[in-house]
């Protein structure tokens, strides 16, 4: 049966772990507010989406 | 193979997924605008179209095929009434969906699913209307009332707060006199809670003031 022969030295598992990394999400900024949104979703902040208010925010 | 096999199961067996969505339909068209996740969203639409075209042939059976479907039948009743007014000018997809983000406590993405021709009371068309005068007039007048509003609120929580901790500062001094170190910290605290509240409306600081001398 293969079997390693030695131990993976901290420095081969870092290097090999060094494109295991994930990104923040892809954000975009709402045409309405300026707030950062997530693209294709309704603005949070503002409830606008496509220059309509799909939440049923306070006007302001 | 899933050939021909439309639709999602979403964990449930058909009788649990059928009573769901009969609940989720009804509440859409008693609310016209609901939330929930994007795979329920996106399987209701065809429960919501099915039951529009019910509406627009306006028939005995095609109410009573509806009345089989939604829970509420005064919610058929109106439908049924507004249907041609609401939706005679389209031709299927009669609802919109708009993604929300992702929930809380599961990460599920969730969006919003309304009905195209919403009701009048709710359309879009006064939130249109309100944006288009928002940023003009009402942007200097309100800010004032609304601090105003909000600073008395803060004023009252942070008197609460206050009284709450004043009555609760005597209980670990007649229990232990090494605490006695605490309580000053304690009997501190609302004096920092209420600086932050006065800062929008000067004016009104005196009052609180006094308000938390007569407690
Ligand atoms: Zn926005």
């Amino acid at each position: 049966m293969a079997v390693p022969k030695r131990k993976t030295s901290k420095s081969k598992r870092d290097k090999r772990r060094t494109h295991d990394k994930i990104s923040g999400p892809e954000l975009v900024e709402c045409p309405e507010c300026g707030e950062a949104k997530l693209p294709h979703h309704a603005c949070l902040e503002c409830g606008d989406y496509k220059g309509q208010n799909v939440l049923d925010k306070e006007e302001d | 193979m899933r050939h021909r096999k439309a639709g999602v199961k979403l964990g449930r067996n058909s009788s649990h997924r059928k009573a769901m969505f009969r609940n989720m339909v009804t509440s859409l068209f008693k609310y016209n605008r609901i939330r929930t996740t994007d795979a329920k969203a996106k399987e209701l639409r065809g429960w919501a179209d099915r039951i529009v075209t019910l509406a627009k042939r306006g028939d005995l059976h095609a109410r009573r095929q509806a009345l089989s479907i939604i829970r509420e039948q005064a919610v058929v009743h109106r439908l049924f009434d507004e249907a041609t007014d609401r939706f005679g000018g389209i031709e299927g997809g009669y609802t919109r969906i708009v993604k929300l983000g992702r929930r809380p406590g599961d990460a599920a993405p969730m969006s919003m699913i309304e009905l195209v021709a919403g009701d009048k009371t709710r359309t879009p068309k006064p939130s249109k209307a309100k944006t288009a005068e928002a940023p003009k007039a009402p942007a200097v007048t309100p800010a004032a009332p609304e601090a105003a509003d909000a600073a008395p609120e803060a004023s009252d929580d942070s008197v609460d707060a206050a009284a709450a901790e004043t009555t609760a500062v005597p209980g670990p001094e007649a229990a232990d006199d090494t605490t006695k170190s605490a309580a000053p910290e304690a009997s501190a605290a609302p004096e920092a809670e209420e600086a932050p509240a006065p800062e929008p409306t000067g004016e009104e600081a005196p009052e609180t003031e006094t308000k938390t001398e007569e407690k």
